[in-house]
């Protein structure tokens, strides 16, 4: 059939042909019809991963979600990362040869003692380590002189263009400081957006005199401009100059904002001509990490491969009881290629990770009684069905908390009364989130104590860390307080039996919220059955997510539900939320329920830039115990993430922080190969019963046919 | 007929302007340019400069309808409404929120998409005339009945059903296919054979339903009677000259379906994972992307405008007793 000239293949009629080319087709997938990957690709070491949303942004300046670090994090290489295996999350250099430790300095620019607390900048020094070279690309190929093969394109010499791999070359360089300070600055350049710019204006010393600058005078050569703050020290060192103490600040050097960037690449993607061909640098990443990327289509498929310049690194030789460090010292990657498949809806995405075309997966709502079983310790566990199938089960605490905040602004739930404060009590008392999570979490997540999940310094287990507000303790373990004594305190508050003591009216409050579907009507239902039970009645003011914001925003909201997901896991990063000065109101930070106390405020002023010290705890309880005590959130949940993996699937640890981890996983993809076709074998009995159907309508149909052709008249 | 055309060519353009304007005016109504800035600089952190320098960057710091600050025509040009409204008649559609060139992404994406609404039409009409011609040759009897049933049955049935059910039964259960993906050139074959039979039987019940109507409307009429007082047999009847005859109304009402096609199907593409125009739409849509949006709404006008054109022309094709004048 090959072998057929075209002149025999015009001869055959229209439906030979397109039965050939089913064939075609349907046999290049091998002995099962529905993989949907080539054929060529069975056998090989490839990790399927899938995304949901496309990434919108992949410039390390300007990516700021969890589904754009999931790519980006493979390809840049910020100095620091977070040890993969390690809990608590630990830090350790990724390019840099240690982790940096702030030297501290006064006004004069006198060096300072380590324990100084008047300090008025702190000098971060890094230095990276050498012999680390980019992946190959072609803004780094040069022509026999020296000079860059792809510098003076123009939209003409674009011509035949389409993707990176179009260029006929490429070249690679080692990475030197400058490509790190060169990124800063381009934090600070109006035209990248970077959604960290405003805080890092805060913090990196000229950085925001030096972004006033470049507003004024439009699209420069960053290069060429000095930003006093960060200095090249020699070709493997540089330094970054912060205001005051900021001990949080090493976190941010292991976020992709502080990658390295060489100036030839944002010289290269600047060129005319490129951004209509959507060769930009927020869709063509260029990093010195384990994986390049090769194809990007958002639409659909997104596929990193190995960096043949990668630079050593080995699998770590330390962990956690229980860790497996099999392949400790071993090179990284070990896997050859990552492809993600675009897959909007759950439905197909779960199961396509049954049949074998996922390694990874989440747990939808949908899917989650199939997936989980929880045994009768309460400890959730992989379904027989899927323990059948080798699929394992990994849980971990996210470093997020969901709540439910008062507007402390509004004049009934909020302001720093003892009636509004009683009233917020036994609403929180009356709030069975424990409840919450079974019915819409399906158990996943841990009822919140306070702002602090667990995992994170200054979060207390058991008796200590548990709220007296809500709970009381019995038998060793925390138990909330009746619908009795939230009524007492409702009553206390001035609101016996839910209406207002003085004039008798009932009390309405009002919950603002986005959502509209019907999952949304039963979480609605369940607010207002818990507020009825201390006889209150609850509103619901459903709008669409840019009014909910805007209400927010301007503080005219009362109650609303509201979570946050950690940058760094310092409790800073959660404190903060409740620290005046970051108020949404007054001056559009992150404390969106506007709360302010003085004395929280100054113990968080006190705390922020102190060491993890017993000190630093007795603080962060008192902290705690103020905003327990005075409740502007109902704690609500710290959500537990439940992933899924294939048994060919191995060295995969939930880390909450790193997202640098495929480097580490390891695919056996011969067995991965075998449990497909063993999963997948075309069931063919079908074709049969739909020929059988045929023939059971075809019988009566012929004749009828028959005794109408054989009628007189019709 | 050239300038009963040309005259509808020119009808075209107030009525482009407004659904532009309309499009303009509910976008703003739900969405300001601050909330679009907000949504695409993500919810941490964002400050009022960074809102202010992404206005600026994407044309959004200008007034919406009527800027007061400028003099003359400027008044009316120097806003946001002019600027993304007058390089659309052009056809330059400008960039998506994310960067990414709209007119290169139609390019793009309108493949996948008439990939999988070409065929689920083309097979569609062919099945759905089948069926109706069996069900009108064998009507009144217990056959015909069981189809209308059927027919009422299946257009009673949620699309999404269809979609869900197919992925199940086909893709799921007898591992015919796989569940979503797309491939470009011939391997995109797999990929579209259970979304274009999932298009092709949801159309079924209502398309076979009215074509029998028309066909039994057909079979009433005096020639074929004649015809069939000459003799000839009740398959040549129908598939002779009452399908001729019958399929005049068909056409024409498939005719204003054929530019549409380059949109493709929202929740198909989706549930497939097919990167067509209707996903893009979908897409852009969630995101608050009104570049993307008011391009595919401006295409989308385009192409009715054009498929209505299109069946003038067809009804003088079908019936030469009409003359467009």
């Amino acid at each position: 059939m090959y072998g057929r000239r075209p002149a025999d293949w015009a001869k055959l009629s229209p439906m030979r042909q397109i039965l050939i080319l089913l064939f075609l087709a349907l046999s290049g997938c091998g002995s099962i019809w529905d993989d949907p990957y080539p054929a060529s690709d069975s056998g090989k070491s490839i990790l399927y991963l899938a995304f949901t949303e496309r990434p919108k942004h992949l410039d390390p300046a300007r990516s700021y979600s969890e589904n754009e670090a999931a790519v980006d994090a493979q390809i840049y290489e910020p100095p620091l990362q977070y040890h993969y295996l390690k809990r608590p999350y630990t830090l350790v250099p990724l390019t840099a040869t240690e982790i940096p430790h702030p030297e501290y300095y006064d006004a004069k620019g006198n060096r300072l003692p380590e324990d100084a607390q008047e300090v008025a900048t702190s000098l971060y020094r890094i230095r990276i380590r050498p012999g680390i070279f980019y992946q190959p690309h072609p803004a780094f190929a040069r022509d026999a002189k020296g000079d860059f093969l792809y510098r003076h394109l123009s939209s003409e010499s674009l011509s035949g263009i389409d993707s990176i791999a179009d260029f006929a070359r490429t070249g690679t360089r080692e990475l030197v400081a400058n490509d790190y300070v060169y990124e800063i600055k381009r934090l600070a350049s109006p035209w990248s957006q970077s959604p960290i710019a405003g805080l890092m204006g805060e913090y990196i010393v000229g950085f925001r005199d030096f972004a006033r600058k470049l507003e004024k005078s439009g699209k420069v050569d960053l290069d060429g401009i000095n930003l006093p703050g960060v200095k090249v020290e020699d070709r493997y060192t540089y330094t970054i100059r912060v205001k005051g103490k900021y001990p949080q600040f090493k976190y941010w050097l292991a976020m992709n904002f502080f990658s390295p960037m060489p100036p030839e690449v944002d010289r290269f993607y600047s060129q005319p001509g490129m951004a209509e061909k959507n060769l930009t640098l927020d869709w063509h990443p260029v990093g010195t990490g384990p994986y390049m990327m090769t194809e990007n289509n958002p639409n659909s498929r997104m596929t990193l491969v190995r960096n043949p310049n990668f630079h050593p690194e080995a699998y770590p030789s330390h962990g956690m009881p229980g860790d497996n460090l099999k392949d400790a010292g071993l090179a990284m990657p070990f896997i050859d290629k990552v492809i993600f498949s675009r897959e909007k809806e759950s439905i197909p995405y779960w199961n396509k990770f049954l049949q074998g075309y996922y390694d990874v997966s989440g747990i939808s709502s949908d899917s989650f009684d199939q997936a989980v079983a929880v045994s009768i310790q309460g400890e959730a566990q992989v379904s027989p069905q899927m323990k059948e199938k080798g699929i394992e089960l990994k849980t971990s605490v996210a470093p997020s908390i969901l709540y439910m905040a008062f507007n402390m602004d509004d004049p009934v739930v909020g302001g720093s009364s003892e009636r509004a404060k009683l009233l917020r009590q036994a609403i929180s008392i009356a709030m069975d989130f424990e409840e919450n999570i079974s019915i819409f979490a399906n158990g996943r997540g841990i009822p919140a104590q306070g702002p602090i999940p667990p995992g994170i310094f200054g979060y207390r287990e058991g008796r200590a860390g548990m709220n007296p507000v809500v709970y009381d303790w019995v038998n060793g373990e925390a138990r909330r307080k009746s619908i009795d004594a939230a009524k007492a305190l409702l009553a206390k508050a001035g609101y016996p039996d839910g209406r207002d003591a003085k004039s008798g009216k009932p009390l309405v409050l009002y919950l603002d919220a986005t959502g509209r579907g019907a999952d949304d009507k039963t979480r609605f239902d369940w607010y207002r059955k818990e507020f009825s039970k201390i006889d209150l009645q609850l509103e619901i003011r459903s709008t669409d997510y840019n009014r909910f914001q805007e209400k927010i925003r301007k503080g005219t909201a009362q109650i609303f539900t509201w979570g946050w997901n950690a940058d760094y896991p310092d409790l800073e990063n959660f404190l903060f939320l409740l620290y005046g000065p970051q108020g949404k109101v007054k001056h559009g930070g992150e404390n969106s329920a506007n709360y302010e106390n003085p004395e929280y405020d100054r113990l968080f002023e006190e705390m922020k830039n102190m060491d993890d010290t017993p000190e630093r705890q007795k603080i962060i309880d008192r902290m705690q115990s103020i905003v327990q005590e005075d409740a502007p959130w109902i704690w609500g949940m710290y959500p537990k993430d439940y992933q899924l993996n294939h048994s060919w699937l191995s060295n995969l640890k939930p880390n909450q922080m790193a997202r640098n981890s495929l480097k580490y996983l390891r695919v056996d993809a011969k067995l991965r190969d075998e449990k497909r076709h063993e999963w997948n074998r075309p069931e063919y009995w079908p074709f049969a019963a739909l020929f059988a159907l045929f023939l059971v309508t075809a019988i009566p149909a012929y004749r009828v046919y028959r005794r109408r052709e054989e009628m007189k008249a019709r | 007929m050239i300038a009963y055309l040309a005259r509808r060519v020119l009808y075209a353009i107030p009525i482009l302007l407004g659904v532009n304007l309309f499009t303009f005016a509910l976008f703003f109504v739900a969405n300001s340019p601050d909330d679009m800035a907000r949504l695409q600089l993500g919810i941490k952190r964002v400050t009022p400069e960074a809102i202010a320098i992404w206005k600026h960057a994407h044309g959004y710091d200008k007034p919406l309808f009527y800027n007061g600050a400028d003099q003359g025509l400027q008044r009316f040009s120097d806003t946001i409404f002019f600027e993304k409204s007058a390089s659309m008649f052009a056809f330059d559609f400008g960039r998506a929120d994310d960067g990414r060139d709209i007119a290169r992404e139609i390019r793009m994406r309108a493949g996948p998409s008439l990939e999988i609404a070409l065929p689920s039409f083309v097979i569609g009409m062919m099945t759905n005339i089948t069926f109706a011609l069996l069900m009108a040759f064998f009507r009144a009897t217990l056959l015909d009945m069981w189809g209308v049933v059927l027919c009422v049955a299946a257009m009673s049935i949620s699309g999404l059903f269809y979609i869900i059910g197919g992925q199940f039964l086909v893709a799921k259960l007898w591992h015919w296919v796989p569940i979503s993906g797309f491939e470009s050139g011939l391997s995109s074959l797999k990929f579209v054979i259970l979304p274009v039979a999932i298009g092709v039987v949801s159309g079924i019940g209502g398309g076979a339903r009215w074509y029998r109507t028309l066909f039994l409307e057909e079979i009433g009429r005096d020639y074929v009677r004649t015809a069939r007082s000459k003799g000839i047999s009740e398959l040549a009847v129908l598939f002779r000259h009452v399908a001729r005859n019958g399929l005049i109304p068909i056409l024409t009402g498939a005719v204003v379906i054929i530019p549409s096609l380059f949109i493709g199907s929202l929740i198909l593409e989706s549930f497939f994972g097919i990167p067509g125009l209707g996903s893009y739409t979908l897409d852009a849509i969630n995101s608050q992307d009104f570049a993307v949006v008011r391009s595919m709404v401006f295409i989308g006008s385009l192409l009715n405008i054009l498929g209505l054109m299109l069946t003038d022309i067809s009804y003088t094709v079908a019936d030469p007793r009409i003359r467009l004048q």
